[in-house]
């Protein structure tokens, strides 16, 4: 397997520059020439759609949603952050560069994350030219807050709901080239397999979710935006339809697969009530800026919150993180529940809750400043809970919430599968180990936008691509297969619907793959998962055809993926033998507790290449230097 | 708790639909609506009955997917309200609810609660944008816009696109809509250039996807998840036929206008 990375030489300030003039251009007339596939349509997919389109590509973009501005990029609350530093508090590149490298334990391609703080700052600009209503201040200059444990207010906002704001930007272009006829929409379709044809990637297989109709679409390119994989735990912060499936058949038609056990745990979300429980929702990280986490201090301790004195509580992030408080990054602050609540001083129904308390705040600042900052999302917490987080601490607990890992990219988006690009969520590239809040907005616009239309245009100029039509026999096969594998999930008629299936791979993930892993564990979910996938096979039911709507069939397609897929992220966890950023090993920590990474073995991205069906996968390596900001212990006291 | 549900049936746009009894047993109030129909079918699988059909996505109330007609109410009885953020204590035990799909000459059934919105992207398609290419943007805060002004665009951006409106409205119209999408435009200064042609643009749009006129029933605002004020419709209005008069086009040239 290729890992050649292709960074260009040079100081990291000048390899963006450096790359843009290097690489060959696609004569304005030739543009048109050529077709690109955009499988996804939420930030990342989105914005490449309509800026591939605006430089005279067609595009043919797909999604499984009703619309293109469903993605689940919408459900994003809090913000994203950009270099911009307007409120001249010593924000600069370079240290949204900084931080994104240590924040990401430093697990990421430097040049990369470089180039993302880079382009950063026009990502705003962009946005707000198409009409993003981010928060402003009175003077009509754009508002910033901190976000996320940084120490300078670079993330811009729109109220609880930044993520639809984005999206809507680049729906909103995304629809301007439909209605100029150089975007194809395909709504309600779902890419079923990859097309190699010569080694190549020239297009997809999908299957019309309302029909039922499997198809196929030939282009010169394929890019993948379709988001991570964490409902593979099932329950999760994702949408309902989030799944792996467009990555793990790339991954099975040869793509690399880059650090699966990568998946970040979100502090806040609102806790399980019941088995019924489809989903987690979250509560915006930005409630951590004036909202103070603790449990009591004995375990046990059933009083309710407000006959708990002080003295106590134990508001144990600011004790242990003295200098960052409540705002101590993700990982750091989900495993500090988790702790909590490991030693019995968890709060509500199952003790797996923490709280996250606004008294103070409300008595400092008022309600009416409360209510300004925070009003929706109290609103929210209230509808699901039927408790006031005016009068009662909201109770909090980590959930699944976005995977840092996904198929391996070199420095111009594309996959170890030549004319296959991978970008937002779906790659791997910017986060390293864990990532920083508002930081994934940022990273999906900055492929969409500003990276992507200059990195494909390089590969359509040098890769002297011949002709292919649909009609080709790679096609026919990649169709022939698709319709197979339906017409067996349809044909097997046991006893148990898909979604009982996604439950159990969830608990058994959860349980031994989730905040915190162990070899033992580890082990056991890969000894499990072959009978469960068997299970699976013989005795899921999908009623219903494969020629009409069928929700339990689409589902049951994606469930099958992640009993596959779950295997290759608990192997590569098990790999890992060392503790970095939202990948927690028990064997490597500090007598208090904090991860302890090895750079000398693990300083590098784990690139999977799938080994066939039953075989082993095989692991390769491509080994991260740091030559800008020296490797050092995180620490956030 | 337990529950009689009548839900719409209906296997595709072609065929007759019908309301069906089923008997919801031992459902929890802390369950959110959609899980509670998750439960039914879940218990229709293990029958080998086909489950119902039901759009939803996010659960959290913004992607705008669910859309349930819950007792003759899009949405059901909570105000500003999605159908996923609606829970069963909403609901008393022996309580009878009748489930239907949001039900419009532009939304046509897909299958029992599903329905074809693909109207509305349609509509924006004719004119929602600005039209400005990646790069060469200016500065972000080159324009200052006010911060009264910004709010009043984003009260109106808040729009997820539901359909709520469209299924409140005893005339089908999608003005809440339109002019939700117009409004937000036309208060940001990055919107004026394009002002007139946009409205003029996405209102014929929206009467050739065959939405009715609004009568001002204003059910569409009280039934709206995001609280979109019909002020919006108003100005929507006042934009158009200014629009319209500058274009020398009478507005009684609009055929329901």
């Amino acid at each position: 397997m290729n890992l050649e990375s292709k960074v260009p030489g040079g100081p990291v300030q000048q390899k963006w520059d450096r790359h843009r003039f290097e690489m060959k251009l696609v004569n304005p007339a030739n543009k048109r020439k050529f077709r690109v596939i955009v499988v996804g349509t939420g930030l990342a997919g989105g914005s490449a759609a309509a800026s591939l389109a605006e430089l005279g590509y067609h595009v043919d973009a797909f999604c499984f949603q009703d619309s293109a501005r469903r993605a689940h990029s919408i459900a994003a609350q809090g913000g994203i952050n950009a270099a911009k530093n307007y409120p001249n508090d010593g924000d600069s590149v370079w240290r949204l560069f900084y931080d994104t490298v240590k924040g990401g334990d430093f697990r990421a391609r430097e040049a990369n994350v470089y180039r993302l703080a880079q382009v950063s700052a026009a990502i705003i600009d962009q946005c707000v030219a198409q009409g993003v209503p981010f928060a402003r201040e009175y003077g009509g200059q754009l508002a910033n807050r901190s976000f996320g444990g940084a120490q300078v207010s670079r993330t811009f906002y729109a109220r609880g709901q930044t993520g639809q704001q984005l999206l809507l930007g680049c729906y909103a272009g995304l629809n301007r080239q439909i209605a100029a006829g150089r975007v194809t929409m395909h709504p309600r379709s779902e890419m079923l397999d990859l097309v190699l044809v010569d080694g190549v990637a020239r297009g997809i297989v999908t299957r019309d979710l309302t029909s039922g109709k499997i198809a196929s679409h030939a282009g010169d390119a394929v890019v993948l935006a379709t988001g991570g994989y964490a409902n593979v735990f099932y329950l999760s912060t994702n949408a309902k339809g989030c799944n792996v499936t467009a990555t793990w058949r790339a991954y099975k038609r040869g793509a690399g697969f880059a650090n699966p056990c990568y998946t970040q745990i979100h502090p806040t979300c609102i806790p399980q009530t019941g088995h019924h429980q489809s989903k987690l929702t979250l509560m915006s990280e930005s409630l951590r800026n004036d909202g103070r986490v603790w449990v009591p201090s004995q375990p046990g301790d059933k009083r309710p919150p407000d006959g708990i004195p002080d003295a106590e509580r134990d508001y144990y992030l600011e004790r242990k993180y003295p200098s960052f408080g409540n705002l101590a990054p993700r990982d750091i602050s989900s495993r500090a529940a988790k702790e909590a609540c490991d030693a019995g001083r968890g709060v509500g129904p199952g003790g797996r809750g923490v709280y996250l308390d606004f008294r103070d705040s409300i008595a400092r600042l008022g309600r009416a400043e409360i209510a300004d900052r925070y009003g929706n999302l109290f609103e929210m917490y209230q509808r699901i809970t039927d408790e006031d987080p005016y009068q009662v601490p909201m109770r909090i607990y980590p959930a699944p919430h976005y995977t840092m890992g996904g198929l391996w990219v070199d420095y111009n988006l594309m996959s170890t599968i030549p004319g296959l690009h991978v970008i937002g969520e779906a790659n791997f590239s910017d986060h390293g180990a864990n990532r920083l809040g508002a930081s994934a907005l940022m990273q999906g616009l900055a492929d969409g936008y500003f990276i992507l239309p200059y990195t494909i245009g390089h590969w359509f100029a040098t890769a002297r691509l011949a002709p292919v039509t649909t009609e080709h026999a790679e096609f026919r096969r990649a169709e022939d297969e698709a319709a197979a594998r339906t017409a067996r999930l349809l044909a097997i008629g046991g006893s148990r619907s898909p979604d009982s299936f996604h439950r159990e791979l969830g608990a058994l993930m959860w349980d031994r793959a989730g905040m915190a892993r162990n070899a033992k564990g580890l082990q056991d979910v890969v000894a499990r998962l072959p009978a469960l996938r068997e299970q699976f096979w013989t005795d899921v039911r999908v009623v219903g055809g494969g020629e009409e709507l069928n929700a339990q069939l689409e589902h049951a397609g994606r469930v099958a993926d992640f009993l596959e897929f779950a295997e290759l992220l608990a192997r590569d966890a098990l790999d890992r033998d060392e503790s970095c950023g939202g990948h927690f090993r028990e064997e490597h920590q500090t007598p208090d507790g904090e991860a302890v990474r090895d750079d000398s073995r693990y300083c590098h991205v784990s690139v999977w290449e799938h080994g066939g069906d039953g075989a082993a996968p095989v692991r390769h390596k491509e080994p991260l230097s740091f030559e800008n900001v020296p490797l050092a212990t995180r620490s956030y006291k | 708790m337990n529950l009689t549900l009548r839900i719409w049936r209906q296997r595709n746009a072609h065929e007759k639909g019908e309301l069906v009894s089923y008997e919801a047993r031992d459902v929890s109030p802390d369950m959110s609506f959609l899980e509670m129909l998750d439960v039914l079918n879940e218990g229709l699988v293990e029958q080998g009955q086909a489950p119902v059909a039901f759009d939803h996505d996010c659960r959290e109330g913004i992607c705008g997917t669910c859309a349930l007609v819950i007792d003759g109410v899009p949405h059901g009885p909570l105000r500003a309200n999605t159908t996923c953020q609606l829970h069963m204590r909403s609901f008393e035990d022996g309580d009878t609810i009748t489930i239907e799909p949001f039900r419009a000459k532009a939304f046509p059934v897909v299958r029992d609660l599903c329905v074809d919105r693909s109207s509305f992207d349609r509509v924006q398609q004719a004119g929602g944008f600005i039209s400005v290419s990646t790069g060469g943007a200016p500065d972000a805060n080159a324009i200052p816009v006010g911060k009264a002004e910004a709010e009043t665009a984003f009260d109106a951006a808040a729009c997820i696109g539901c359909g709520a409106c469209v299924a409140a409205c005893p005339n089908a119209s999608a003005m809440l809509f339109v002019a939700a999408k117009v409004g937000h435009l036309a208060h940001l200064p990055q919107g004026q250039p394009e002002r007139d042609r946009r409205v003029l643009k996405m209102v014929s749009a929206m009467d050739q996807e065959g939405f009715g006129n609004c009568r001002n029933y204003l059910e569409c605002e009280a039934v709206c998840p995001k609280s979109i004020s019909v002020r919006f419709i108003a100005e929507m209005n006042r934009d158009w036929r200014r629009a319209a008069m500058r274009r020398g086009d009478a507005p009684e040239q609009r055929a329901d206008g």
